[in-house]
């Protein structure tokens, strides 16, 4: 039997014709029919690049320089553009990582599904639609037969991936490419979506490329894996091969970033730095009786120590970011009261002195956006030197070198822009200037969440050994309790703006949990491949509004073990378990222990 | 700069060779002029091209060529001040309002929106009916007709920048509003003002043209590229050069800033892809 995807030689070049860069080198691989290939690395690697050659596409300033592409007979690599548009949709499909930016926002779902079809003149629309229906179950998305007259905000992230995996597979494309299409979602909804991709691909005998840097991810995903570093093949290999006896250092690499190292002490007797007490916070008008008109956050306190790092977990929407944000005063909190180095703190900005705003820095997720371009790395590290510490001249420049040596950057890049330097570079500079200030307290918010893996372990590393240095306390938001677990001295588990759970980090390590913190905690891929099949639970995150009158458990109705007429009447208690944290939930600590 | 004009198309290219010969007659056109403007050369009106006089003569028998070298500079530093005017006036108010807090903003934006919805033209012919034509009341009037266009346009790329994470930032340390407008977000929306301020130099061009066309702009004894057409329009109907050369000088000078707006521009976005 003949391979069903052979590439061979395959060479990508990039920059401008007289003097180009060669980013994909001599890569060879092939497929047989129906299986699927994960094409992994960080970013730089050239994992999408080498999966768009399989659609004959080079992203604007490359081009394939040398090689050939077969896709069944078809060389991808020599057609023409007219050639190309006969092929893409009906023999080679694609599923991009955000759907959102997929899909036209003012068109029916189902039109967008059916019109490769139409175009292609494969099928009628009543056949297409017919087909399109029947995708949709195999991926089990709610109302199959409805859910196409829905519009595409009328659906969730999550649904909308499947969406597109249907649109892709409507003309039973020989290939599929997938790109990284479960990196924007939430935990708890990747698992559906990882779980509905693998059945439609099995039941279609589809084959598959599935592009990620995500080896936990891929292990579930895939038959073989390609490890790639800067456009060169390190290893090729079954997956289970890779995961139980990588042969390339650089695949162990890789596999040493997935697995935590706990590092957890107990720095529990230090002073208390800042303190928050009963918070409620929202968006929108505020109301006559003090709150406000979308209320998010409820009754939420803590309290963080010198020195330590206390974690804030949930999924998109359960209003740690909005946290953060109140507590930097950028939003005022409607209730509450907050207190810092033992004085309080109003919850406007306007309101604060350039002392309280020096004590808490912020970090933002996305360094692309948190780092002026018009500025350089001297001037943005310089400004809070400037406005804290009055420092000029030769004393800021000497300070702003000591910065960057902290945070392991050369003091070169000083007189640069940050436009060109690497996304882990700008994390740091971003980190850089929050130290800059000299705070008690720094806010991280999701400050890994872009980075590839092992630029994400550099920094974690590199917060932990500041923290050590400097004594600072830090509050890490992230949606990744793996990290938040081993990471922190204390953990707090947000959901829908309720504190559902709050304890010391190492009282996370195993159950008894909050219904929902199990949901969070089980819904994380393991690096064994039958992790997903073995996955029975289906929970998919509902929108449901918030009201301020609803003092109820928050969780009720995603929960899978809720007391029937219990949990729909009466307000959670909290309660203290054995291990020390608190949980919001009308089961016991042997109930929960039990579920 | 050398390299800026190496990169761009041959259209750009065509542009800009134009823009800078025509701030060379604004600048330099008096003391190129063989005649003076005023003064009265010949006894035939409306001589055509390539006779005695280069671009023959007016409807009074001055000579075309003088004329137009000297009132080209009317045409080129009014409205350049009256854009930089605008443009400045327009950007500052739009960083004050995109700091500041939503309901200061969105009464300047109504104030503005108020501004917008007069008509240019009739605005200029009341103003210049209350206060007279003169060359500060011209640059006064074209300066506030283009002002809110110039400020919605930059109030929208502020806000765009404004919910930028890096001025959130800037914010939770407590900086000034002014510093937030003028170091962090001017920076970033300095070069589509540039562009911006290209256009409405063509704008107010075309709308001090068109005043002086109706007598109403560069009042004699000087005239502008507008008056000039306007004053020999009785020669249209003999096709004189007096009527036609102003017209076309009027269309190469805002043709010629619309190509270098727009190779610029193309240029930029081609930088930005190269990165």
């Amino acid at each position: 039997m003949t391979a069903h995807i052979i590439v061979d030689n395959l060479q990508v070049q990039a920059g401008s014709p007289e003097q180009p860069v060669t980013i994909v080198h001599n890569v060879s691989f092939s497929l047989q029919r129906g299986e699927v290939l994960a094409l992994i690395g960080e970013s730089g690697s050239g994992k999408t690049t080498i999966a768009l050659t399989m659609l004959g596409y080079a992203r604007p300033g490359c081009w394939i320089s040398g090689g050939a592409v077969m896709v069944g007979n078809d060389n991808m690599a020599d057609k023409t553009d007219a050639q190309l548009a006969t092929l893409r949709g009906r023999k080679v499909a694609y599923v991009a990582q955000s759907a959102a930016a997929a899909f036209n926002p003012s068109r029916r779902i189902m039109d967008q599904v059916v019109e490769s079809a139409l175009m292609h003149g494969v099928m009628s629309r009543k056949a297409a639609e017919e087909k399109a229906v029947k995708l949709f179950a195999q991926l089990s998305l709610p109302s199959p037969d409805t859910i196409g007259k829905r519009y595409p905000h009328e659906v969730s992230g999550g649904q909308l991936q499947r969406l597109m995996a249907a649109m892709a597979l409507i003309c039973d494309p020989e290939l599929v490419i997938f790109d990284e299409p479960t990196t924007a979602l939430d935990v708890t909804t990747q698992v559906d979506v990882l779980k509905a991709f693998k059945a439609a691909v099995k039941a279609t005998n589809t084959t598959a490329v599935y592009v990620s840097h995500d080896l936990a991810v891929v292990a579930q995903m895939a038959d073989r894996i390609l490890v790639l570093q800067q456009g060169r093949v390190m290893e090729n290999n079954p997956t289970t091969k890779i995961l139980s006896d990588a042969e390339h250092p650089y695949t162990r690499q890789l596999l040493s970033a997935v697995q935590h190292s706990d590092i957890v002490q107990n720095k529990a007797d230090s002073d208390v730095v800042l303190e928050i007490a009963n918070i409620e916070a929202g968006y929108g008008r505020i109301k006559p009786d003090g709150r406000p008109e979308i209320p998010i956050l409820s009754d939420v306190s803590m309290k963080v120590r010198r020195g330590q790092t206390v974690g804030i977990i949930g999924e998109s929407g359960s209003g740690k970011s909005t946290f953060a944000r109140v507590i930097a005063g950028l939003l005022p909190a409607t209730n509450g009261y907050m207190q810092l180095n033992k004085r309080e703190l109003l919850s406007a900005i306007a309101d604060r002195d350039k002392k309280e705003c020096q004590h808490i820095q912020m970090v933002f997720q996305n360094a692309d956006t948190a780092l002026n371009p018009a500025h350089k790395v001297g001037d943005i590290l310089g400004r809070p030197l400037t406005l804290f510490h009055g420092l000029t001249g030769a004393a800021r420049k000497q300070r702003v070198a000591e910065l960057l040596e902290l945070v392991k950057l050369p003091v070169e890049l000083a007189d640069r822009k940050c436009g060109a330097l690497s996304g882990g570079q700008k994390q740091r500079i971003n980190l850089a200037r929050a130290l800059a200030a000299e705070p008690s307290v720094i806010l991280c918010d999701e400050v890994t969440s872009a980075l590839d893996t092992v630029v994400a372990a550099a920094i974690l590393e590199l917060l932990e050994e500041l923290q050590a240095r400097l004594n600072i306390a830090i509050v890490f938001i992230s949606h990744d309790i793996s990290t938040v677990k081993h990471l922190c001295d204390e953990v707090v588990v947000l959901y829908k703006g309720s504190k559902v759970e709050h304890g010391s980090g190492k009282s996370f390590a195993s159950a008894p949990y909050h219904p929902y913190t199990d949901l969070l905690v089980s819904s994380v891929p393991t690096l064994d491949p039958e992790w997903l099949d073995s996955r029975n639970r289906d929970q998919e995150a509902r929108n449901i509004p918030i009201t301020n009158s609803d003092s109820l458990c928050r969780f009720r109705d995603r929960c899978t073990v809720k007391l029937n007429g219990l949990c729909d009447s009466e307000a959670p208690p909290s309660r203290k378990l054995s291990s020390g944290k608190s949980v919001l939930c009308h089961r016991d600590e042997a109930m929960l222990s039990y579920s | 700069m050398m390299s800026v004009f190496k990169s761009m198309p041959v259209s750009g290219k065509l542009g800009s060779a134009l823009v800078a010969f025509w701030l060379f007659i604004a600048l330099f056109g008096p003391w190129l002029a063989p005649h003076t403007a005023s003064e009265i050369v010949a006894y035939d009106v409306f001589e055509p091209i390539g006779g005695e006089y280069v671009l023959g003569t007016d409807y009074i028998g001055r000579d075309v060529f003088s004329r137009i070298l000297d009132g080209t500079r009317f045409t080129i530093f009014i409205p350049l001040l009256a854009a930089a005017l605008a443009c400045s006036v327009g950007t500052l108010i739009a960083l004050y309002s995109a700091v500041s807090h939503p309901r200061t903003d969105e009464i300047i934006a109504r104030f503005m929106d108020a501004l917008i919805s007069i008509p240019s033209k009739i605005f200029s012919l009341v103003m210049i009916a209350a206060f007279g034509s003169s060359v500060p009341i011209l640059l006064t009037i074209t300066a506030i007709s283009y002002m809110p266009g110039s400020f919605r346009i930059a109030r929208a790329l502020a806000v765009n920048v404004a919910s930028m994470d890096f001025v959130t930032v800037a914010r939770t340390r407590g900086e000034s509003r002014l510093y937030l407008a003028v170091k962090e977000i001017l920076p970033n929306i300095l070069h589509p003002m540039l562009a911006d301020f290209g256009l409405r130099f063509v704008f107010v061009v075309l709308l001090l043209s068109s005043l002086s066309f109706l007598g109403l702009g560069v009042q004699p004894p000087e005239a502008d590229l507008g008056s000039l057409v306007r004053e020999n329009i009785s020669g249209l109907a003999e096709g004189a050069p007096a009527v036609i050369v102003p017209a076309i000088a009027i269309a190469t000078i805002t043709i010629a800033v619309n190509l270098v707006i727009d190779s610029v521009r193309g240029g930029a976005t081609y930088a930005a892809k190269g990165k």
